[in-house]
């Protein structure tokens, strides 16, 4: 039954809802919604409205009877989707989480062996699947020597293997460079071609997706559905509204506050002649001459693999320069005996250079996001009246305060990325150092982000920013440095 | 990651499978800690010198992944020489040390008999390929598939575990807790891992799941696991080897049974 390929499926929603188990309110609730055997279709809908959450019941891995509650009905091909295994095809967010296994070949094969397709016709689709995503690699080739977007097509790959008759992609790109992206989106328009399979894709980014689909649906966030149609429609209506909720439109785009002040104060941070390196001995680059002024914004910019984050740690005092030196000005180092911010202690960092990492989870220390806001000011031994002010203060600024008795893993991908920045703030450093900060933000989160730095800047604040975002670029930097 | 990567080349021992190796490296071992005695593993050694050539290892490659076992081997028989049951004829006292002429023939027994199962297990292990030993332990041994798949696509989170552990060092520094004491540190930075690594699992767990693993359908397999008669020949090698190893030493009357 799994073996023959599926044939194009429909997607049937009659007042479906699924509740979470450890949570009151319905993530999905109400949901009506018929999607007619290959039509493409791009879900949005505000963070929360719930389109994870009915990609995962439409994929049939949202668990059972013990992680959630279901009401109302969600079919696949007329079958109830929850237990519909081998009709729909699911790709996710993150590309590292799917690599299942250390082959090219053999992780396209993995699902094709689940759903008990004999050998030879295993290796048949494995080959016309890397064919369409256009993989063109040995089938021995490593998985982890790929890229980004070559994970996300391998990934691709591995669901058209299977012959879905529904190809589910849940934020594909949102981790990718610009040119992963394009890849993936390419792959994907092929496929649909090919195939013919019905697609659901989510995406914070319209412009992406905007061609390749055929309609556009827009959930609630209380349940229900906002707005359904022809994507040019849908998008001049509701454009504005979307908009504001985080969907990015290219005709609506995000607001926020310029800066005001572009004059520059003195000179804080001076690296010469700067070789860095991950790991000591392994050289990424060399020769940096790179100058950080009180109010200017730099932005590191180039592609994958060319040290950037390796640079914003190696200035922000985290990593040992391997060439050429880091020097901090009186203005930065203040008494300090030192100069090199690699030989400060961590406590000194605080106030200096404050650095907000790439992942957000890496940086959590503590069970509540007050907790969390209080770690450096605590490690500076300020009172607790003045530890209070600034964590109140910040949790209203960032929109954190009612999550402030929240685990911090447990918040939106947005308000992760908030609390990460929120936290640095709380020491006041002069220096801020931002690894890829809007790397996979929808633009609700991006605007107030480009905001707040536009204030700290203004401030006299300096920023060091890795980045990929044009638009970010745009808004913000006063010089770029561009790594090879 | 090098666990993920191991050495290939042309080599007939590259195409043993994976499960030949295991049990044979096992055998050997388990033949060898039956005995102490310095003849019966100075025997095994020399037989696996001669098969060591069709190993499929450069010099170098040999000498670089059985590192551990050079070290271990002395070690093991430095202990046993400077603490091993005093017997015979006392050369060195001083404390708790005493060389003796039976601390002397222990430490020599010891040392050998920690190279003669380390080594030829090291070199049967490096060449073994994760994914090919998964097919074996499925296909040849029968173990649930489920369980040696997850392990499998499990082993390939180690190397992003490496990554998770540098950034939460540096996040650390960052946050202006790296100056705590180092141990504290380190078991904070420990449970942070933990964390990271059951999120990492289940979002793994969900996009294997999402290609049909765990279903109900009877699975097939890619790869065919074979075990013919080379995997055959290897493990009679490994038991020939014991079998003369246990003789010589009976033979000459070193044998001395361990659990005896």
């Amino acid at each position: 039954m799994t073996l023959a390929p599926q044939p194009p499926a429909a997607v049937s929603a009659r007042g479906w809802g699924w509740r979470h188990a450890s949570r009151k309110a319905w993530a999905v609730d109400g949901l009506d919604l018929e999607i007619d055997p290959g039509e493409r279709v791009l879900l949005l809908g505000a963070s929360g409205a719930g389109k994870s959450t009915l990609m995962h019941a439409l994929a049939g891995v949202i668990g059972g009877d013990d992680e959630g509650e279901q009401k109302g009905e969600l079919l696949v091909s007329g079958q109830r989707a929850t237990s519909a295994r081998g009709i729909a095809g699911l790709v996710l967010q993150d590309p590292d989480s799917q690599v299942i296994l250390a082959r090219v070949g053999d992780d396209v094969a993995f699902g094709c062996e689940n759903l008990g397709v004999p050998r030879d016709e295993i290796w048949r689709r494995v080959a016309q699947s890397l064919d369409e995503v256009g993989l063109d690699l040995p089938l021995d080739h490593p998985t982890s020597a790929l890229s980004g977007g070559q994970k996300q097509r391998l990934a691709l790959a591995g669901v058209l293997a299977m012959r879905p008759g529904l190809i589910l992609l849940d934020e594909p790109t949102a981790n990718l460079d610009p040119e992963g992206v394009a890849e993936v989106r390419d792959a994907v328009a092929r496929v649909a071609e090919s195939t013919g399979a019905t697609l659901v894709v989510i995406e914070h980014r319209v412009e992406v997706w905007r061609d390749i689909v055929d309609r556009v649906v827009v959930l609630a966030p209380g349940g229900g559905v906002l707005a359904d149609g022809d994507p040019r429609r849908v998008l001049r209506d509701r454009g504005a509204e979307l908009s504001a909720s985080g969907v990015w439109i290219p005709e609506f785009p995000p607001r926020f506050t310029q800066r005001r002040v572009a004059s520059s104060g003195g000179r804080l941070l001076d690296a010469a002649g700067l070789g860095i390196a991950r790991v000591r001995g392994s050289r990424i680059a060399d020769g940096l001459d790179i100058g950080l002024d009180e109010g200017r914004a730099v932005a590191i910019v180039g592609p994958n693999g060319a040290g950037k984050s390796t640079l914003a740690l190696t200035l922000a005092g985290l990593l040992r320069p391997d060439a050429g030196a880091v020097s901090a000005t009186p203005a930065l180092a203040g008494p300090l005996k030192s100069v090199s911010p690699i030989s400060w202690r961590s406590k000194d960092l605080l106030t200096r250079i404050g650095t907000v990492f790439q992942d957000p989870e890496h940086q959590f220390l503590s069970s509540t996001v007050r907790d969390e806001l209080s770690v450096g000011p605590r490690a500076l031994e300020l009172g607790d009246v003045e530890v209070d002010a600034r964590v109140d203060e910040l949790l209203e600024r960032l929109r954190l305060d009612h999550l402030a008795l929240a685990n911090p893993f447990t918040l939106s991908g947005g308000e992760k990325r908030r609390l990460s920045v929120a936290t640095v703030l709380a020491t006041r450093p002069k220096l801020l150092v931002l690894d890829e900060p809007t790397f996979g933000q929808d633009s609700r989160t991006w605007s107030e982000l480009v905001s707040l730095l536009a204030g700290l800047l203004d401030q006299g604040q300096s920023i060091v920013a890795v980045t990929h975002d044009a638009d970010f670029v745009a808004a913000l930097a006063d010089d770029e440095v561009r790594l090879a | 990651m090098s666990i993920l990567t191991p050495t290939a080349g042309p080599q007939a021992i590259y195409r043993i499978n994976p499960v030949a190796k295991l049990a044979t490296a096992f055998l050997l071992g388990f033949a060898l800690i039956l005995t102490i005695d310095w003849l019966s593993a100075a025997t095994a050694l020399v037989l696996e010198s001669v098969l060591l050539v069709w190993a499929g290892l450069s010099v170098r490659q040999f000498l670089l992944r059985t590192i551990p076992v050079w070290i271990a081997a002395p070690t093991a028989g430095l202990t046993t020489l400077l603490y091993g049951q005093p017997l015979g004829q006392t050369y060195v006292e001083f404390g708790l040390i005493h060389v003796t002429d039976g601390s002397i023939s222990l430490a020599i027994a010891t040392a050998l008999r920690v190279l003669a199962i380390g080594l030829p297990a090291i070199v049967l292990f490096v060449t073994i390929d994760p994914t090919d030993l998964a097919d074996g332990l499925a296909q040849v041994w029968h173990l649930p598939s489920r369980f040696v798949l997850g392990a499998l696509a499990g082993l390939r989170l180690v190397g992003l575990f490496l990554d998770d552990w540098r950034s939460l060092e540096l996040a650390r520094r960052a946050r202006g807790v790296g100056d705590r004491g180092r141990i504290r540190r380190l078991l904070s930075q420990a449970f942070a891992l933990l964390v990271l690594s059951i999120r990492r699992g289940s979002k793994l767990a969900t996009a294997m799941e999402a290609r049909g693993f765990g279903g109900d359908t009877p699975r097939t397999w890619a790869r065919e696991s074979l075990f013919g008669w080379r995997e055959i020949a290897l493990i009679a090698i490994g038991a020939a080897i014991a079998a003369i190893a246990i003789a010589v030493a009976v033979v000459f009357g070193t044998w001395n049974f361990i659990v005896g």
